[in-house]
């Protein structure tokens, strides 16, 4: 035992040396590496595995009391209850169109900002605007809700008393339903458009200068150029973002709908991840929540592949 | 190259363009200011004027009101005390698990790199994850807001990507020079790596101080609330007492309702705007490094 011990020394001691082709050999020699390794491991194991093998929950009418082993098993009976439950199709709606507004009209707009950032040739103007409209990503949601807030209420909020100066009229944003998708898309932009330019930004500064030396003697104008020169060289990075994107079409970002959601606009700012939420921790009913969590996530692992077979496709690298 | 800029039409696309970008920057920090602003102004004059950036009252009543008892104070501390504990957890789970992975003759490194990537497109989602953290007996306990995101797989990946570009000459000399595995990490590779670390330094800090969801979940004891939390209740919700009256001077006049929720706006903004000009030197790098490759 003694004499293993000293050879497993010497052997960490001159690391160079032939390797040991046997299993518990290379686990001794990297021994330090798999001690470092413990806490990420554990960490995996217990906050994202377990919760993985949680999802059974979903089959079971799950007791506290009673625990995982005893509680009864159910089967798809709590799948069944939710798609037979009118809300199904409401948060259905309500995810699907959120994600459609937000790729309509959000996803252009840090490429279009871009673009014309790109335009400024002053650089110290450029890097002002920059650090500018960096700083709302870095504001909390809730920040960016109570901003929301302040500006829309009718109580004394600034928007409306504009309104109520040179119109005459208030509008109740805060409790419309009309007015929550655009309420959320706009916050959306003004929070996250100036950030999304960054990637645009570092994908068109690697543009070839002696393309548009060449087009600008073709006689190519500043719109010719950026329709047949800019805007193809950053393609790629623009469908790699979309197929993103569109991978995550059911996720809408839980705390930005929680904050602006209030029982006045309920029926068209309910979505998956605020329903399991009010179902599953306010309400107590585990099981049932868990289903409906398992339905959205097996949908977005679906749309993940689904969009990286697309992105192949299309001749692009692909993103697993 | 800058002769058709000096076209007419040149020149009013670069006027419109140089207008609108302004216009965009101003909307982007201009809530900041109003809000600002208006939490010096006094009643009258928030009813008075609705739009303005100067307040021609300077009050510091509504300050004084939200830290007359210890309710924001309390949890401002609780925000940092998760803050910074939490970002060292982040730190030293992130590194001492990205550096063996590094390792591309590590056994079982390519099984590890699978399961955290299929950790990243199927999770157990909000309930299971919540009732694990029950399972331990987190609920109400700090920990709660540090443990279940000690490591974010994505930060993980781009941190082990950067070692393992790190020169491998560098490892072979040191371990000439009788270096040990974990000299190695601390002396050599941890040292070049300061400006990955620094970046994601910044960005799990920020996350740590922005975190409302977490609170929302496993927080249900008040005195623990983080600043987001209570900002909520203050602002949106209009449930929590920010300020004692009889904690005042008798002659204090109460603030109004809007300069109080202004205020604690406030109060929840100012950190990340204090270190945003140090975090804006790394963050565009950083963004790069994980970005996909155009």
């Amino acid at each position: 035992m003694k004499q293993a011990a000293a050879s497993h020394h010497r052997e960490i001691s001159h690391k160079t040396s032939v390797r040991r082709p046997s299993v518990l050999g290379r686990l001794r020699k990297d021994k330090w590496m798999y001690l470092l390794l413990t806490p990420g491991v554990l960490y995996f194991i217990i906050f994202k595995y377990v919760p993985m093998w949680g999802v059974l929950l979903a089959f079971q009418n799950y007791q506290p009391f009673l625990g995982f082993w005893k509680s009864e098993w159910v089967g798809f009976e709590h799948f069944r209850v939710f798609f037979e439950n009118p809300e199904f199709f409401m948060l259905f709606r309500n995810t699907l169109l959120l994600s459609l507004y937000n790729l309509l009209f959000f996803f252009p707009a840090p490429i279009i900002l871009a673009l014309l950032l790109n335009e400024v040739r002053i650089s110290i103007f450029k890097r002002s605007i920059q650090t500018l409209i960096y700083i709302p990503h870095f504001i909390s949601m809730v920040i960016v809700a109570s901003l929301t807030y302040v500006f829309l209420t009718t109580e004394g909020g600034v928007i409306n008393e504009l309104l109520n100066k040179y119109i005459g009229t208030k509008i109740d944003f805060l409790s419309s339903p009309d007015w929550f998708r655009p309420m959320i898309i706009i916050q959306t932009i003004w929070k996250e458009c100036g950030w999304g330019t960054i990637i645009f930004l570092a994908a068109l500064a690697g543009v070839d200068v002696e393309q548009y030396e060449a087009a600008i003697m073709d006689g190519a104008n500043r719109w010719k150029q950026t329709w047949h020169i800019t805007l193809p060289s950053i393609r790629s990075t623009i469908v790699i973002l979309l197929i993103l994107r569109m991978g995550h079409v059911l996720d809408n970002g839980f705390e930005q709908i929680y904050l602006l959601l209030n029982p006045l606009n309920r029926e068209v700012a309910e979505v998956f991840d605020t329903y399991v939420y009010m179902v599953g921790i306010t309400q107590g009913a585990f099981s049932y929540s868990t289903a409906v969590g398992l339905f959205k996530a097996v949908v977005g692992v679906i749309l993940v592949f689904g969009s990286n077979w697309l992105a192949k496709r299309f001749g692009q690298s692909g993103l697993y | 190259m800058a002769k058709q800029y000096k076209t007419p039409a040149g020149v009013a696309f670069d006027v419109t363009n140089y207008l609108f970008l302004g216009l965009f920057a101003l909307v982007s920090v201009l809530p900041f200011l109003y809000v600002i602003a208006g939490s010096f102004a006094s009643d009258a004059e928030l009813t008075k004027r609705a739009v303005f950036l100067i307040p021609e009252t300077f009050s510091l009543a509504a300050y004084k009101f939200i830290f007359s008892t210890d309710t924001i104070i309390r949890s401002i501390w609780v925000s940092v005390y998760v803050t910074v504990v939490g970002t060292i957890v982040n730190l030293l789970f992130t590194v001492t698990m990205a550096y063996p992975l590094a390792r591309k003759g590590l056994m079982g490194r390519n099984t590890l790199l699978n399961l955290i990537i299929f950790s990243m497109l199927f999770g157990g989602g909000m309930i299971p994850t919540y009732l694990v953290v029950r399972e331990l007996h987190l609920l109400d306990s700090f920990w709660a807001l540090i443990l279940p995101g000690a490591i974010s797989a994505f930060n993980l990946i781009i941190v082990k990507n950067f070692f393992q570009e790190l020169p491998p000459e560098l490892e072979e000399a040191a371990k000439i020079d009788g270096c040990t595995e974990l000299a190695l990490l601390w002396k050599i590779v941890l040292p070049l790596s300061m400006p990955v670390l620094a970046t994601f330094t910044l960005f799990y800090a920020v996350g740590h101080w922005n975190n409302f969801f977490s609170a929302l979940l496993y927080i249900n004891d008040p005195s623990k609330w983080p600043l987001q939390v209570m900002l909520r209740q203050i602002v949106l919700l209009s449930q929590a007492a920010a300020g004692d009256l009889n904690n005042m001077d008798p002659n204090f006049v109460k603030p109004p309702e809007q300069s109080i929720k202004l205020a604690v706006i406030v109060v929840g903004t100012i950190p990340i705007l204090l270190v945003y000009p140090f975090l804006q030197k790394h963050f565009a790098k950083g963004v790069l490094i994980g970005s996909v490759k155009g």
